[in-house]
């Protein structure tokens, strides 16, 4: 019998400040697609706050009625005491298990004992720290995303396998940096505690290009996320090859669940035998790859370069 | 509360310890920390007579590891470790975990600072580190208002060490990408934030421009003055708008002078000079107007005021020559 592949879709939080209405909409799409994991929460800024925690829970619980693997994720810069107390609510859900992105979530996950997921914007940078983490109950790691296939096999090749699972960001904008001063509300000279959230106005961030017209960042509130969409799809083989276990999409747009369901619909299909056949598998890949643009995608970081770098698979050597 | 300083070079630490520095940091001549640039940092013969040095005159000396460990390379690191302690240097910076993890298995006594690079900024992250390293002390990334450090010095299991002055890194450290975005090197992966040989100055006409890797990080003319170039600090166009303009930050440096009392009220331990790779007469300038304010505080707490000829001693040697309280003034944020 052929090997089928386990890679699976993942769906990472949606980064941006989305109505209640256009968010749960989303969700609901989700839910009838076929994506496997599903990270669900605000991530980026404690100001917003079209949803509550409850909101959150109950789209986990419908996403997990529709058979979705659900992960509740939490903040990425944490500053006050309230927001440490909405993480360790979030912490102490009673079902579901949680992205961990500061250390802070690692330390009072470890103490509840609730299995985590290391976000991308937890430091690890060896096998070690992350063989460490493991310990303290992490099941599963999100590589942070300036890191590379070198080194993810360099960490993978060692005399142990991986007891955790792998998770690699496939298709998005990066999350790049977070800062205390929310750029968006700089931008419309608002002062942060009288924000408006008026990150609302802008559903993928606001984009800034240098003086020659060159598209470089995202300002999402008080993240900073990559200009260019990272897109991994021509490397699918590999990872899969590697062992990769989970293909991030981070959303930016209702059209990715429908990205995310078709490779989910393809990579149930796949076995051993496509992938090592190599020119199977970027044929079936082909038609999510043709809208590639040089500026608007990026894939610099896997290949070791930087991160805004694309390179055509053509140009890479085999 | 200590006054600790950088130095790139033995220039540097001699100019620290004359100007009276409680305490210096450094590195050493390699990636193991997030200013290696060449011509920067310390062999370890020169480690050694820094080490005697400051020890000489009943100084501390620190050891800045504040670089992750690459897969495959972890000894450079841990030998970085083995060699602080056989100095018997008196801390070591580190914000890698596994890095952490082998110094306090190998050497318990020898103290760890959390870098900055671990971005702790939380109760929760800072006891994390404390309860599995069992550290001494933490570096506060430049994100918390004057309020929050506040607080978080009151439930601190940890002494705290604040940057006080020089280039301000206007993100929570260590999770910074945007050097390795256009450049391929991070502070963390690559040992610097926009790294020297990426960086081109050139003149267009009227203008002078400043390149990372070829990207257009700042456009001005002959009258206006043009800072290093880092992604953060660089002129762009916003979608919706015709004008260039500083999106995120411009070229300024951090003075919290003026916060010296709240500092001290607060308990904090440590006041920290950034500016490894800058010259022995900054750190000499920085670290002498330091020193006067830090002891002319303790002197007579309630009197205090900054004093004009400070803060101008302090802007000759700033970037852009514009200083400001960065996060820790709430309007900033």
């Amino acid at each position: 019998m052929a090997i089928r592949v386990t890679m699976k879709i993942s769906l990472a939080p949606i980064s941006y400040c989305w109505s209640k209405a256009d968010v749960e909409q989303f969700y609901q799409q989700v839910a009838n697609s076929n994506i496997d994991t599903v990270y669900l929460g605000e991530t980026v800024c404690s100001r917003r706050r079209e949803l509550k925690f409850t909101d959150y829970l109950d789209l986990a619980n419908m996403l997990k009625t529709h058979g979705k693997h659900v992960v509740l994720s939490t903040m990425a810069l944490i500053e006050a005491q309230s927001e440490l107390n909405e993480l360790k609510r979030a912490i102490d859900n009673g079902d579901f298990s949680i992205e961990a992105n500061d250390m802070a979530a690692v330390f009072y996950a470890h103490q509840a004992k609730v299995p985590f997921v290391c976000g991308p914007t937890i430091n690890n940078y060896n096998r070690a720290s992350l063989d460490l983490l493991h310990q303290k109950g992490m099941y599963r790691f999100v590589m942070p995303c300036e890191l590379s296939k070198d080194w993810l096999q360099a960490v993978i090749d060692t005399d142990k396998k991986p007891p955790f699972e792998i998770e690699v960001l496939g298709h998005g904008y990066m999350p790049l940096a977070h800062s205390a001063r929310c750029f968006t509300a700089k931008h419309y000279q608002l002062p942060k505690d009288k924000c408006q959230t008026i990150c609302q106005r802008h559903s993928k961030g606001l984009l800034a290009q240098t003086q020659e017209s060159q598209p470089l960042l995202r300002l999402n509130g008080i993240q900073t996320q990559s200009a260019a969409q990272v897109n991994l799809i021509n490397q699918i083989p590999d990872m899969i090859t590697m062992g990769v276990n989970y293909w991030r999409i981070s959303p930016s747009k209702f059209a990715d669940v429908d990205l995310g369901h078709e490779l989910a619909s393809l990579l149930a299909n796949l076995t051993a035998g496509d992938v090592s056949q190599t020119n199977e598998l970027p044929t079936k890949l082909l038609p999510f790859t043709s809208a590639t643009d040089h500026q608007r995608h990026c894939n610099g970081y896997w290949l070791g370069l930087p991160g805004m770098q694309y390179t055509e698979s053509a140009q890479l050597a085999p | 509360m200590e006054l600790l300083c950088p130095a790139g070079n033995l220039a540097s630490l001699k100019a620290a310890l004359n100007a009276g520095a409680d305490a210096v940091y450094l590195g050493l001549k390699d990636d193991t920390n997030a200013r290696s640039f060449a011509g920067l940092n310390f062999s370890v013969e020169q480690l050694t007579q820094a080490t005697k040095l400051a020890h000489s005159q009943g100084r501390k000396v620190f050891l800045t590891l504040n670089t992750f460990p690459k897969p495959g390379q972890e000894h450079r690191w841990y030998l970085a470790v083995d060699i602080a302690a056989q100095l018997g240097m008196d801390a070591l910076i580190v914000a890698d975990l596994s890095l952490l993890s082998y110094a306090h298995q190998h050497y318990p006594h020898l103290p760890l600072h959390l870098s900055v690079q671990a971005s702790a900024t939380n109760l929760g992250a800072l006891s994390f580190y404390k309860e599995a390293f069992n550290i001494e002390r933490a570096v506060l990334p430049r994100v918390l208002s004057i309020k929050q450090v506040r607080d978080l010095a009151k439930a601190s299991p940890v002494d705290l060490e604040v940057f006080a002055f020089g280039s301000l890194c206007i993100m929570a450290e260590g999770r910074c990408h945007l050097s390795s975005y256009v450049t391929g090197q991070s502070p963390n992966t690559g040992g610097s934030c926009s790294p020297a040989n990426h960086v081109r100055w050139q003149d267009s006409g009227a203008d002078k421009l400043t390149r990372l890797n070829n990207v257009l990080i700042d456009k001005a003319d002959a009258s206006q003055q043009l800072g290093y170039p880092v992604v953060c600090k660089g002129r762009y166009v916003a979608e919706y708008d015709q004008d260039a303009k500083y999106l995120l930050e411009s070229p300024t440096s951090l003075n919290t002078l003026s916060l010296l009392p709240d500092l001290a009220k607060a308990g904090v331990t440590s006041l920290k000079i950034e500016g490894r790779q800058r010259s022995p007469a900054y750190v000499s300038q920085v670290t002498q107007v330091w020193r006067k304010a830090i002891d002319t505080y303790f002197a007579a707490p309630d009197s205090f005021a900054e004093q004009p000829q400070w803060s101008q001693a302090l802007a000759k040697v700033s970037e852009g020559q514009i200083t400001t309280l960065g996060a820790y003034e709430r309007q900033w944020q």
